[in-house]
């Protein structure tokens, strides 16, 4: 199985903190790494791979910085790597994204491209749909098992509100994957060497073929027009008294809201 | 790059380094300097004393046969034949931008029954485009993308709207992808720039750290994904007429076949994100004996139980109960915290709920910094009293 992993580079949300006065996030020095659900996109890769053999990529789009998420990935036991970095792409919304990372699939055509359930910087969870329309092949989101896989076709657990659905699907397909699909596995030493020898390729928006206008702020429909803090939490207040009068209060305030 | 530091009045104050959620600005020699990591997310723009953060406008893309596109419309999701109530929630967001915008609502409704297309219709939609075939009767991507987007391709909305659900964030996006629309997703606040007749899209990001406001100014349509709970119903009118159009179900092939639907049930809904109240759980329980009394408690207020990261890596509760970052994110009307500190990545999940309630044995927690009430108290004192006193006021 030829296999691609989509993966993002995004500030450590353990490490973010927040200003208490301005209600905006303190980023200084908060380290970068690849998002969470990215992992479990990485070693479902790397596990299929192992099963039947073939190659995992990693691609990222991002500044030259992401090359160290990509080592980090091949420390994991992604085999190849590669940067898609050009000012070309700054600016980029999910659809601009999705098309970048489209073109470059194109040129691995792949069995199977995993991506991350959502990245935790924007929370949108559209690339992955995005890229596999852009694509033409299916995808099944949620990802939480995969039961089978054949010459030519795959077996998943998609996670639903209230249970899951097990769908069958044609390959070429992307997943996106949920945490519960696997546990990440550590960096092995070889892979730590692995890591350092690596070459990353670097693709421009001319090396993968990109219409100019589709990629970056030019390809991107939506556009954000502010940003601010969200409303501060009204009113807070510590219940007073023992246990017995803190409980009698809280009775209180749920039949004020109705709740009882 | 399209952000710019004019160095003549920089004074390398810093003002702008701390509010960059991007990590995006360098200070060298003394001035900003905006460098690759930037996405224009423009939250240094108005923090500058000296006014010298600019944004230069590129040559904006030619807008597309805007005027071609009218009306809103709303993906009404069913589970089982039944309309999901997200649906009717964006009915009422629908409504009040449609009546802004002095156009018509509608609602497109796959694989239910024409009865529910007249709830639908009572619930505030001028229109309905029903296609009742049965394979769309269980959700799957490919031909609910297809049907959708052909559907929008005949008859042009200017807005679409559908539920920031399992279902809506699944397809959704490639329905945007195949029209080359753009897409925002789990927006919190909807609104008419009333000049422009621009949709303006309010989400958070960094869960919900810092909000933003995003435009799709330039192409049609407009399509938003919105999450649960947040917008409010009309009232329901059961004399409330409109029209059923009757769409034919075309190409419905799909690369991908629904082989078996299980449905987890549990005693006490795990359907945390229609849960008007949530109680929620953390490593403070000690054991999964402590879920039992959450249980308890969250039957009593008709409520779902939730749970930290923590509690579920010691496997006292399954994953799907799981609140946070990487978890779900809810927003109930009252979220109970037990025995949970209020990890930054808990928070992120929740802390937009209405009223969250804290009850903790640390007053120093840092739960208590978003409670809205905060019992400083041990849970298996607080909790089973709370049981007690409920259960006697409901005369149990
Ligand atoms: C990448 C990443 C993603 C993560 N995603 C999530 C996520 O999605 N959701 C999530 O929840 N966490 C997440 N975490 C973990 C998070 O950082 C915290 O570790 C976790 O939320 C802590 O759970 P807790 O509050 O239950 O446990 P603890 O932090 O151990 O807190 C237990 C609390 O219980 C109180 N307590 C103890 N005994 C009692 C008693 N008898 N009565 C009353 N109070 C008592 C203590 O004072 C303490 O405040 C993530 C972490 C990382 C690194
Ligand atoms: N810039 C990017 N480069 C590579 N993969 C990405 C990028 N952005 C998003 N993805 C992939 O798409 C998934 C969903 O991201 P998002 O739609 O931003 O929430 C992530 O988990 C990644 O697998």
């Amino acid at each position: 199985m030829n296999i691609v992993v989509c993966i993002k580079q995004v500030p450590d949300a353990a490490e973010v903190k927040i200003n208490p006065e301005t209600g905006t996030l303190i980023r200084e020095g908060v380290p970068s790494i690849i998002n969470p659900y990215d992992m479990h996109a990485i070693e479902a890769a790397v596990q299929i791979k192992e099963k039947t053999s073939g190659k995992v990529t990693a691609i990222t789009m991002g500044p030259p910085q992401a090359e160290t998420a990509l080592r980090d990935a091949i420390s994991l036991g992604v085999d190849e790597a590669i940067l898609l970095t050009d000012k070309a792409f700054a600016g980029s919304d999910t659809l601009a994204t999705s098309y970048t990372l489209s073109k470059t699939i194109e040129k691995l055509s792949p069995d199977i491209i995993i991506c991350g359930k959502q990245a935790i910087d924007g929370d949108t969870a559209q690339v992955g749909p995005e890229v596999a329309e852009f694509l033409n092949i299916p995808h099944v989101a949620y990802v939480r098992k995969i039961e089978d896989i054949g010459e030519k076709s795959i077996r998943v657990q998609r996670l639903m509100e209230e249970g899951y659905d097990v769908v069958e699907s044609t390959l070429p397909v992307l997943l996106t994957v949920v945490k519960e699909l696997n546990e990440p596995r550590l960096p092995s030493l070889k892979g730590k060497m692995a890591a350092k020898k690596a070459e990353i390729k670097k693709w421009t928006a001319a090396d993968i073929g990109a219409d100019e206008k589709d990629v970056g702020l030019k390809g991107s429909p939506t556009q954000v027009k502010n940003i601010f803090a969200p409303e501060p939490k009204k009113d807070r207040q510590m219940l007073e008294g023992t246990p017995e009068e803190q409980t009698d209060a809280l009775i209180k305030k749920l039949m004020e809201l109705k709740c009882l | 790059m399209p952000i710019v530091v004019d160095k003549e009045k920089c004074t390398g104050c810093e003002s702008c380094l701390e509010v960059c959620p991007y990590d995006a600005i360098d200070i060298k020699d003394d001035k900003a300097v905006i460098n690759e990591y930037c996405q224009m997310c423009m939250a240094c723009l108005p923090v500058c004393p000296e006014g010298a953060i600019k944004e230069i406008q590129e040559a904006a893309e030619e807008p597309t046969n805007l005027e071609d596109y009218e009306g809103v419309w709303v993906f009404a999701e069913q589970r089982d034949g039944t309309v999901a109530s997200v649906a009717y929630e964006l009915l009422g967001a629908g409504r009040r931008l449609a009546d802004e915008l002095k156009t018509e609502l509608s609602a497109v409704l796959f694989g239910a029954s024409e009865q529910e297309a007249n709830e639908l219709i009572r619930w505030g939609a001028d229109k309905v485009y029903l296609c009742e075939d049965p394979t769309l009767k269980h959700f799957n991507d490919e031909p609910y993308a297809g049907l959708l987007s052909s559907l929008i391709n005949t008859y042009k909305p200017e807005i679409v709207l559908a539920g920031a659900t399992p279902i809506g964030r699944s397809f959704i996006p490639r329905v945007a992808a195949k029209l080359r629309t753009g897409l925002t997703a789990d927006c919190t606040s909807l609104n008419i720039d009333s000049e422009t007749r621009n949709l303006l899209q309010v989400r958070p990001a960094f869960g919900g750290n810092i909000m933003a406001t995003i435009l799709c100014p330039n192409r049609r349509p407009q399509i938003a994904t919105v999450r649960p709970r947040v917008m409010k119903r009309n009232e329901y009118d059961s004399n409330r007429t409109g029209e059923i159009i009757n769409v034919k179900a075309e190409d419905l092939a799909s690369r991908t076949k629904i082989i078996e639907t299980v449905k987890e049930v549990s005693e006490v809904s795990v359907n945390l994100q229609e849960a008007d109240v949530i109680v929620s759980g953390g490593r403070g329980l000690g054991g999964p004996k402590g879920f039992e009394m959450l249980k308890e408690l969250a039957g009593l207020l008709e409520g779902a139980v939730g749970a930290s990261r923590a509690a579920v890596d010691e496997g006292w509760i399954p994953y799907s109960h799981q609140v946070g970052q990487t978890g779900k994110t809810v927003c109930p009307k009252i979220y109970i915290a037990c025995g949970i500190s209020g990890a930054v990545q808990h928070l992120v999940g929740m802390q937009s709920s209405d009223i969250i309630v804290a009850i903790n044995k640390n007053p120093e927690a840092p739960i208590f910094n978003v409670a809205t009430y905060g019992i400083v108290g041990d849970v298996y004192e607080v909790v089973p009293m709370l049981i007690k006193k409920i259960k006697e006021l409901k005369g149990k």
